[in-house]
């Protein structure tokens, strides 16, 4: 049996800690309505902007632009949008085994596979295997717009230099504070979502009656880096958002099985309390009964 | 009352406009255009500049940046990356960011390397949209 002060140690170790995790949870809730914030406030912008586009390209061929030029795939190039900081739960785990499985997938079918890695964690999982392209760390914690404008143009780039034929994006995928999962979607080239609502698809059909200025070619040579942006953009939201929901759970549990802990270690302690005193009691008898003797 | 216009301006921000206005005026990409109420749809860029729109006699005066804007059923939407109120301009920020940007357009040039001139071009220009709102709001 361990000692009493060996348990009281434990205890108010195991104290320390949830104190920490249980501010971590409280910091995360925190950052976590912030970033569900900045998530609605984008959505009016993508929901406009994909009807522009769907608009816009209803009426054109796809083939003249090269940033929806439809190759043979000989290189992917998979965009991996993970948290710079760990303690999430599974989190990036999750992330990074969807990317390991789409990678597997195409290196089955024999192409190469090069990889960007935006957040620390991304990067620290795949840079041994030396297929990192590039690398964006540190910026998770409070990007804007024009971070994942640079991170788009360098993607564009190396695309339209037949680097890289096809991209995916994988991030993690907001769906409430309780899911977030992995989300895979190909980010060129660009295919506009076909149908969407009735109100785009709407739209669509009157886009004919468009004045353009200048004319729509041009403004779809505009629209499309913009487009990459904007889809950068929102995984790199979305990612944020689930970054500090698992987070949130994850303290959470870690809490809640500190204080399962205490409790347990409580009841030890308070045993070994009482089989001291029981002892000490016995010798004292023992003793009295000896003097008697 | 003349028929009104639903102007909204959306930033990735979030809309920072959406309200009924007579008139609205902005840098297209030929140049000014105004748009009225039951204007034929119509698809523009956008540049740098300034947007204006009147309302009930007042007008009032948004620095944008770059973007695009469409017009459909009596709606116009612009979507762009940033904009501001007039009296929302950070002078002094706008006055440090004009020198830092004419500073580094003289480097750029003498290197001659056009990407960084474009980006110097592009932040020189946001700088001075912003300080012009800004002066005629005083």
């Amino acid at each position: 049996m361990a000692s009493l002060k060996d348990v009281k140690t434990k205890i108010g170790g195991v104290k320390k800690t949830s104190q920490i995790t249980s501010a971590m949870n409280m910091v995360a809730a925190a950052r976590l309505r912030g970033a569900q914030q900045k998530m609605e406030d984008f959505r009016p912008y993508t929901e406009k902007f994909n009807g522009a586009m769907t608009n816009l390209s209803a009426n054109m061929e796809s083939g003249q632009f090269p940033l929806m030029e439809v190759r043979e795939v000989q290189t992917v190039e998979i965009v991996i949008i993970t948290s710079d900081r760990g303690l999430c739960g599974s989190f990036n785990a999750n992330i990074l085994k969807a990317a390991e499985k789409l990678m597997g997938q195409y290196e089955a079918e024999g192409k190469k596979v090069s990889l960007v890695c935006v957040g620390k964690k991304g990067n620290a999982y795949f840079k041994k295997r030396g297929t990192v392209r590039k690398a964006y760390t540190d910026i998770m914690g409070s990007f804007q717009m024009f971070n994942a404008r640079s991170i788009a143009q360098d993607i564009a780039a190396n695309f339209l230099a037949a680097e890289s034929d096809k991209v995916h994006v994988i991030y993690g995928k907001f769906q409430s504070v309780a899911v977030q999962r992995p989300e895979v979607e190909v980010l060129l080239p660009v295919q506009p979502e076909a149908g969407g609502s009735d109100e785009t698809a709407e739209a669509g059909a009157a886009a004919g009656d468009y004045i353009y200025e200048p004319s729509p070619t041009e403004i779809m040579d505009v629209l499309l880096p913009l487009y990459m942006n904007v889809m950068i953009y929102h995984a790199m939201l979305e990612t944020g958002a689930s970054e500090h929901a698992a987070r949130m759970t994850a303290m959470d549990n870690a809490t809640r099985a500190c204080r399962d802990m205490i409790h347990d270690l409580t009841l030890l302690y308070n045993k070994a309390r009482q089989a001291g005193i029981t002892a000490e009691l016995m010798d004292i008898v023992g003793g009295a009964e000896a003097l008697k003797g | 009352m003349a028929e009104k216009i639903t102007l909204e301006v959306v930033t990735p921000k979030g809309a920072i406009v959406s309200d009924d206005v007579d008139i609205v005026s902005a840098p297209g990409f030929a140049g000014e255009f105004g748009v009225l109420a039951n204007h034929a749809p119509f698809l523009s860029t956008i540049k740098v500049g300034t947007l204006r729109y009147k309302k009930d006699g007042s007008e009032v005066e948004l620095m944008i940046s770059g973007g695009f804007c469409e017009v459909s059923n009596n709606k116009i939407t612009f979507l762009v990356e940033s904009a501001e109120h007039g009296h929302e301009i950070d002078v002094d920020r706008a006055l440090r960011a004009k020198e830092r940007a004419e500073k580094r357009l003289l480097q750029a040039l003498e290197k001659q390397e056009k990407f960084d001139r474009t980006r110097a071009e592009a932040a020189l220009q946001r700088a001075m949209a912003r300080l012009k709102i800004a002066q005629r709001q005083q």
